[in-house]
């Protein structure tokens, strides 16, 4: 009797080949849009980590309640001590201070005079000791466009554009021109090294990447940093642990009678990274709900148990005895088999068109080009553990809340009723 | 048994809602069908012949009365015992033939065999034998779009009768045949009737059918208004003929 069952099932294109195609390309969609989605997060997520908010990041609590206006006169001190504290409590953690810094670059002509300037969004790394991840961890060598990355003091990158529109070459020297953190102003020279390009909307408009020791210096802020970040490892965001570690060291060191006195917050305090990240993560499961909708009915009308194409199957199978609970458990059985076919199916092809997406990404520069979020022009997919499986739900699914609601029509009606409806 | 009768209606009414009112499809039908019979339940359009072949048939359910088939009620048993009783006991041939489509002419004939459990090579041997009785040998392998509407019915024919059951219900089974066809299929049935003492009961309205009968009901406005024995007018012609 199965194989009676399966002979026609494969025989009949209305039940099976075309039922497998539309939840192969519905489970194919919706792998693409959640393993997009997941790449939309994470490359979100890691671009701001990596360039702005770490996966934790530490700083004064005046400067964290006004942060977006830089104020390096909030900064932190003693960041040394601070940053051995911490390697030495969080070993498993990279810790790296910055500065962010507003300022003007000037390029001065032979006699001095100011030939073109810009005004420029700064970030000090520590470039120059050996043991610094940042390098790497902000890929400055695949940015890089001109020249060569800063190898000595006083050595300096800005963004390609930004180059291009002031008209400078590498190996001229620039002006900054910003303030201290005590309010008077800071006038320090520089030689541009190289120009990058980072395929960020907003750090490529007016980018300056420079060290760290040359910035205090120049800002007098002598082993102060305006936040230090903390990095897991393979820059993976672990939302549990960040919270942990926030917590434990807001516990000790946090004082609320101390303005000046240190706080720890997570990659999803800022940004709005995290209602990002929930968002997302609503949007997924609603995508998946939407998908189990739209192919159930979907399904239910291209005939896998079609109503009416089928109500003659099913009288005559009852007439000749087949007892309706078997006919029923026949269909929901056929329905599992070509539920999980179309769903192996779409997955495969599904996960190929996200693992094209995790490789080469979308090129969405020009989306992002007024944007100010700190956005990979490349947009990629991400396949994770749960790409492989989420396309059964939908698949799955779909067809038996198909077959079920088939089912139901043919089995509220009388046996004679289905002969009667396939009559006229 | 007092009552041996194979098939009894005792006071069978049925009613169908329609709109907020109950339409009297069949009023109290009483009647009595005995193995070998050869009966038509005859009628215009619209007198209730399907309705009461269909309850007959355990495929439908009365309103009031009560349905006795070869000593079971059909009122008391669960939908697995109707089931059971349509595998074991009842064969059906429709109007519109209803062969699966998608199978050959062989497994149409052999689908209610594989509901008795029975082996492959008795399957077998009883399809090829059905098919033989309806003259269909040679179209095993094809598939009911390939066939006429006459080879259609008659493969419909096999399938009630493959496995020899006590009973088989036609409903309007020439409705849809030409007069060579409709005869072919009659006289396959009367000879299976004699052959096997299967019982035959039709709904019909079609002469040509009324003239192979042996008993004929006739229904008008659900009700039994005549219930006479007859004497078949065709297959002596068409015996004498061969
Ligand atoms: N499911 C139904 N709902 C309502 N009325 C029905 C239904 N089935 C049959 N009838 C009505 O019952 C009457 C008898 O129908 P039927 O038994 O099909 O007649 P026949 O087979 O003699 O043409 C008809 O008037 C028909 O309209
Ligand atoms: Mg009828």
């Amino acid at each position: 009797m199965t194989w009676f069952l399966l002979k026609g099932l494969l025989r009949d294109r209305h039940r099976s080949i075309l039922p497998v195609i539309v939840i192969a390309a519905g489970v194919a969609v919706t792998i693409l849009m959640y393993c997009y989605l997941l790449g939309f997060v994470d490359d979100t997520a890691r671009t701001s980590a990596k360039l702005d908010t770490g996966h934790v990041k530490m700083m004064t609590q005046a400067y964290a309640e006004i942060s977006d206006q830089i104020p390096n006169d909030l900064a932190l001190s003693g960041v040394n001590k601070l940053l051995s504290d911490l390697k030495a409590k969080y070993p498993n953690l990279d810790w790296a201070a910055r500065i962010k810094f507003g300022g003007l670059l000037d390029f001065p002509d032979e006699e001095g005079e100011t030939r073109a300037q810009g005004p420029v969004f700064g970030l000090a790394l520590d470039l120059l000791t050996q043991d610094s991840k940042e390098n790497e961890r902000l890929n400055l060598e695949g940015a890089l466009v001109q020249g060569r990355l800063p190898e000595s003091p006083g050595e300096i990158l800005v963004s390609e554009k930004f180059a291009q529109n002031l008209g400078v070459k590498i190996g001229e020297m620039a002006t900054l021109i910003s303030s201290t953190t005590t309010g008077s102003m800071a006038v320090q020279n520089f030689i541009l090294v190289g120009t990058l390009n980072f395929g960020i909307g907003p750090m490529d408009r007016n980018a300056m990447v420079a060290d760290m020791s040359d910035i205090q210096y120049a800002l007098d802020m002598e082993d102060g940093a305006g936040e230090i970040l903390g990095y897991f490892p393979n820059l993976v965001f672990n939302k549990e642990a960040a919270e942990e570690i926030a917590n434990e060291y807001n516990s000790v060191n946090k004082k609320t009678d101390d303005d000046f006195s240190p706080v720890m917050i997570t990659l999803r305090d800022q940004n709005g990274l995290g209602e990002l990240m929930d968002m997302i993560e609503i949007e997924a499961f609603i995508i998946v709900a939407g998908f189990i909708f739209v192919m159930s009915i979907v399904l239910w009308n291209t005939g896998l148990m079609s109503g009416l194409r089928r109500y003659g199957e099913v009288g005559v199978r009852l007439a000749f005895g087949e007892a309706k609970s078997h006919v029923y458990r026949s269909m929901i059985h056929e329905a599992i088999l070509i539920g999980l076919f179309g769903s192996v199916i779409g997955t495969v092809i599904g996960l190929a068109g996200a693992f094209y997406l995790q490789e080469h990404g979308l090129d969405f520069s020009g989306m992002t080009k007024g944007s100010t979020m700190l956005m990979s022009n490349i947009m990629r997919a991400k396949i994770t553990p749960a790409s492989y499986f989420i396309g059964f739900i939908p698949g799955l699914l779909a067809t038996v809340i198909g077959t079920l609601i088939s089912g139901i029509g043919i089995f509220r009606r009388q046996t004679s009723q289905l002969f009667k409806e396939l009559e006229t | 048994m007092g009552d041996g009768a194979l098939i009894t209606t005792k006071n069978l009414v049925k009613q169908y809602p329609i709109g907020g009112r109950k339409f009297t499809a069949l009023k109290n039908i009483n009647l009595t069908f005995e193995t070998g019979e050869f009966t038509g339940l005859v009628g215009p359009s619209g007198s209730g012949k399907t309705t009461l072949l269909n309850i007959i048939g355990a495929l439908d359910n009365p309103t009031e009365g009560h349905v006795i088939v070869m000593g079971q009620d059909t009122r008391e048993l669960k939908h697995r015992q109707a089931a059971r009783l349509r595998t074991e006991h009842l064969g059906f041939v429709f109007q519109t033939f209803n062969l699966l489509p998608v199978y050959t002419v062989f497994e149409n004939v052999e689908f209610p065999l594989l509901l008795l459990e029975m082996s492959g090579a008795d399957r077998k041997k009883a399809v090829l034998k059905a098919l033989e009785w309806v003259d269909l040998s040679d179209k095993i392998k094809s598939r009911p779009a390939q066939l006429s509407g006459g080879e259609c019915q008659r493969v419909a024919v096999a399938r009630a009768m493959v496995k020899r059951p006590k009973i088989v219900l036609a409903d309007e089974p020439t409705a849809n045949l030409d007069a060579a066809n409709s005869h072919n299929i009659l006289e396959t049935m009367f000879r299976l009737n004699k052959e096997l003492n299967t019982t035959y009961i039709f709904a019909t309205h079609d002469e040509k059918v009324i003239g192979y009968l042996r008993r004929k009901v006739t229904l008008t406005d659900g009700q039994v208004i005549e219930d006479v024995s007859t004497t078949p007018r065709y297959p002596t012609a068409n015996e004498e003929m061969s």
